[in-house]
């Protein structure tokens, strides 16, 4: 590698790594106005028009905020554990194709199946691994709950980290059966090939079943509303990071949002066709003609770019909605759920996966038996596990005091 | 006979210091976002498996009952506001009730009416307080704010009567404070209207909700004897199946003549609770109809009693009459003097049967006052209920338990 490759792929970190804690900024935003929404409330509108000043004011506020390290805690790991946990949450986002920009100016190699001449500037890296690493980094970050809940010398903190562990250790691996029926179905582990893949038919058609999964678990596994027991504020005050203040606090709440923006573009990646959406190889060719080679790189990348975004942000959207409208989870049942629903469905998907390419020639046909089969099992599942609702169980009674002496 | 259970935290704490237990002592609260105020709860846990909770009460004491006896009688009724913040005028009424049948005061049918109304009224407010943190203690936290939309129209209410939102002071001892003002029915019309409706809409987020049906059926169950024997009382009561309900057992203020049904649940869980409540409001809803009816067709009245003994003369005789001079002098100056006795009066509050012991040695300031709050006593089958859950079930058992903590401590 070059100099020059070596200096590109710094700026591109760096500007992605930018990029990233700004969406988290603004997502903490797009997330408050959009609850107040849900809520016949305003939301914070004083600072900067529309509010748009106020993750600034909250990270200002947190800067000066004292740093307080608990006399009992264990020192040097309740200082790293919040390192622990943003460090993950940023270099996910090295393999994820943010959009399709050939920097040779060659808007078709994007559209071609082989990663080598793509030289993407919207990816950091597209390694052949890519899915494993995803799942891999998104693993770690429990470590940094886990030890900040057990650092910091607090009751509530500890159960916290408990709860943690047990939760994302079970979400793991319906995460993981979820992943690897993609990466069956498209045959890669690349995220670009993924990409190149869905095409013809977004992958959650193919992986309805795995979609739902997907979601699902990769709620768990960043622990959002409904499943965010970890830090529930009405059981455990604040859960792992109840002990935390100043921008050790910060570090936490933003590998928060920065996981979920980041499962969010995991979600696109795999079942909404990243950044590609349907005419947009049209609108290369279509530019091309008009304006040159050059234009129409940049064209397809911006479109590409902002296909991604707006899929990105339909995901977040969904979380926020999900967060205005649902009570939490119970922690037994939320093992449960992992344990005994999604797990067994995740392999039960990874089976019919297997069988039906290797039976039916044609994808696009199987694709479609397979969406059937999701749905399917999908209704099947949810028919069994359906909570009864208690029918009768109130009655009215005008006559009190008659029944009251007849020793009811 | 069931064997009550109510232990106190020392019966916790000490032999964990000592050292002889396997199991983790969690201090839960008093302040903690979900124990409603300041009540503290010392659990013993096994993981997260509730062996033994431990109510811890008095945190919040006022000593409002004490305070009580070196005021007036119409002085004192004030601090009965600040007793159970979320139904005011419940605490206002019991307490002018109390005194009422002490000194055996004829309270006149529009009183009366307005006096239902406001407390139906106060129900629901208070209700839905209950609700929104019911439903936010289980994380469900848009209905806390759609409950709290509702909440501010009741409220409004009140100001509008009274002046205040929250400490109205506006039952009085022989009536009320003041008379209702001209746009107090229609606006009380309004939100009669609205009300059925918006409760729909909670119940069509929550009723049929998965994930809330898990977390509340079943949960925090007694049974009706345990119940009756640990002396729970409301919606908590009810919802074990015992119908007791004290506008029906023991009716006051005219609650005989409308036509209102008690609901009444099955399992006693947190589910059923909730039910009840629910069905609570719209009875309220029910009892306010009639209430705005018959206010209509009475018209205009006497807004206090016509003793001049117990209520002050309006201000217009004043100017002319000796001797309402002289009332007015003596009633502000003095107070009046109920005769020598003791008068106990219990009305359904939102949290259950609130009771006022009211003893007076013949002087203008009462000789001591109880009051029987439904919310400590509910606390007491905390444990019987929360033992072996999780604490995940323990907070919305609190809630659906639904204390108010100025009431717990007085």
């Amino acid at each position: 590698m070059n100099w020059l490759g070596l200096l590109i792929i710094i700026i591109q970190s760096f500007v992605i790594a930018l990029a990233v804690t700004t969406a988290f900024a603004y997502l903490t935003l797009f997330e408050r106005r959009l609850l107040a929404r849900f809520q016949n409330r305003v939301g914070p509108n004083r600072a900067g028009p529309n509010g748009f000043l106020q993750p600034v004011a909250d990270a200002v506020k947190l800067f000066f905020k004292e740093d307080i390290v608990p006399s009992a805690a264990d020192k040097a790991v309740y200082l790293l554990a919040p390192a622990i946990a943003v460090i993950p949450a940023i270099i996910i986002w090295a393999v994820i194709p943010f959009g399709c920009l050939n920097i040779d100016w060659n808007y078709q190699a994007c559209f071609a199946e082989s990663s080598s001449g793509v030289n993407n500037i919207l990816q950091i890296a597209d390694i052949n691994v890519g899915v494993l690493y995803l799942l891999a980094i998104t693993s770690i970050g429990v470590y940094g709950i886990t030890l900040a809940g057990w650092a910091s010398n607090n009751k509530y903190s500890m159960m916290g980290g408990i709860r943690s562990t047990a939760q994302l250790i079970s979400y793991e691996l319906a995460l993981g059966t979820a992943v690897l029926a993609v990466v069956m179905t498209f045959s890669t582990l690349s995220t670009h090939e993924l990409v190149y893949h869905q095409g013809v038919l977004w992958g959650i058609v193919p992986q309805f079943l795995a979609f739902v999964i997907f979601m699902i678990a990769s709620t768990a596994e960043v622990v959002r509303a409904p499943f965010d027991l970890v830090e529930a504020e009405q059981e455990l005050v604040g859960g792992y990071n109840t002990e935390y203040g100043s921008m050790k606090f910060a570090l936490f709440f933003m590998t928060e949002y920065i996981k979920l923006i980041a499962v969010s573009a995991m979600a696109v990646t795999f079942f909404f066709g990243g950044w590609r959406f349907p005419g947009l190889e049209m609108l290369g060719a279509g530019m091309e003609e008009l304006a040159g080679p050059v234009v129409a790189s940049i064209a397809v990348g911006l479109a590409s770019l902002g296909s991604f975004l707006l899929k990105l942000v339909g995901f977040l959207f969904l979380s926020v909605w999900i967060r205005a409208s649902w009570p939490r989870i119970r922690y037994d049942r939320l093992m449960d759920l992992g344990w005994k629903w999604l797990l067994p469905l995740g392999l039960i998907n990874l089976a019919a996966t297997a069988v039906a390419f290797v039976l039916i020639e044609s994808f696009v046909l199987a694709s479609f038996m397979l969406l059937a089969f999701s749905l399917l099992s999908l209704a099947i599942a949810a028919g069994i596990n359906r909570v009864p609702k208690p029918i009768d169980n109130v009655t009215y009674v005008s006559d009190v005091r008659s029944r009251a002496e007849t020793g009811q | 006979m069931t064997i009550l259970e109510v232990p106190t935290p020392h019966d916790i704490t000490e032999p964990a210091l000592a050292g002889t237990t396997e199991t983790m002592v969690l201090n839960m609260g008093p302040h903690h976002p979900s124990t409603h105020g300041v009540l503290r709860l010392v659990l013993e846990l096994d993981g997260e498996i509730v062996i033994s909770a431990a109510p811890d009460v008095g945190f919040l004491h006022t000593g409002i009952e004490k305070n009580m006896e070196s005021k007036t009688y119409q002085k004192a009724l004030v601090m009965t506001d600040r007793m159970d913040y979320l139904a005011p005028l419940s605490n206002n009424l019991c307490y002018a009730l109390a005194v009422e049948k002490l000194m055996q005061v004829e309270i006149p049918e529009r009183v009366q009416v307005i006096r239902v109304l406001l407390v139906e009224l106060q129900r629901i407010s208070s209700h839905l307080v209950w609700l929104g943190t019911h439903a936010l203690d289980l994380a469900a936290m848009s209905v806390f704010l759609y409950a709290m939309r509702e909440r501010e129209q009741i409220l409004d209410i009140f100001e509008l009567v009274s002046g205040a939102r929250m400490m109205t002071s506006y039952i009085r001892i022989g009536g009320l404070a003041y008379d209702i003002t001209a746009d107090f029915l229609p606006t009380v019309d309004a939100l009669v209207e609205v009300m059925p409706s918006r409760i729909d809409e909670y119940e069509d987020l929550l009723t049929g909700n998965p994930i809330w049906l898990e977390r509340t059926v079943g949960v925090g169950a007694i049974d009706g004897t345990s119940a009756v024997a640990y002396g729970l009382t409301g919606a908590n009561l009810r919802a074990t199946g015992v119908p007791y309900d004290v506008r029906k057992a023991q009716p006051y203020s005219g609650y005989e003549t409308y036509e209102f049904q008690v609901p009444i649940g099955k399992n006693g869980d947190i589910y059923d609770r909730y039910r009840v409540r629910m069905a609570e409001m719209r009875q309220s809803v029910l009892i306010c109809r009639q209430a705005v009816e018959r206010l209509r067709a009475i018209g205009p009245g006497p807004y206090v009693t016509p003793d001049r003994k117990v209520a002050p003369p309006p201000k217009s005789e004043i100017t002319h009459s000796m001797e309402s001079l002289i009332h007015h002098f003596k009633l502000w100056t003095e107070g009046f003097k109920p005769p020598v006795g003791d008068a106990y009066v219990s009305i359904e509050s939102p949290r259950g049967s609130l009771g006022c012991y009211v003893v007076s040695d013949g002087g203008p300031k009462p000789w001591r006052v109880h009051f029987r709050s439904p919310s400590l006593i509910n606390l007491q089958g905390l444990h019987h209920m929360a033992k072996g859950r999780l604490v995940a079930d323990l907070v919305a058992l609190i809630a659906s338990l639904d204390p108010v903590l100025g009431e717990v401590d007085r």
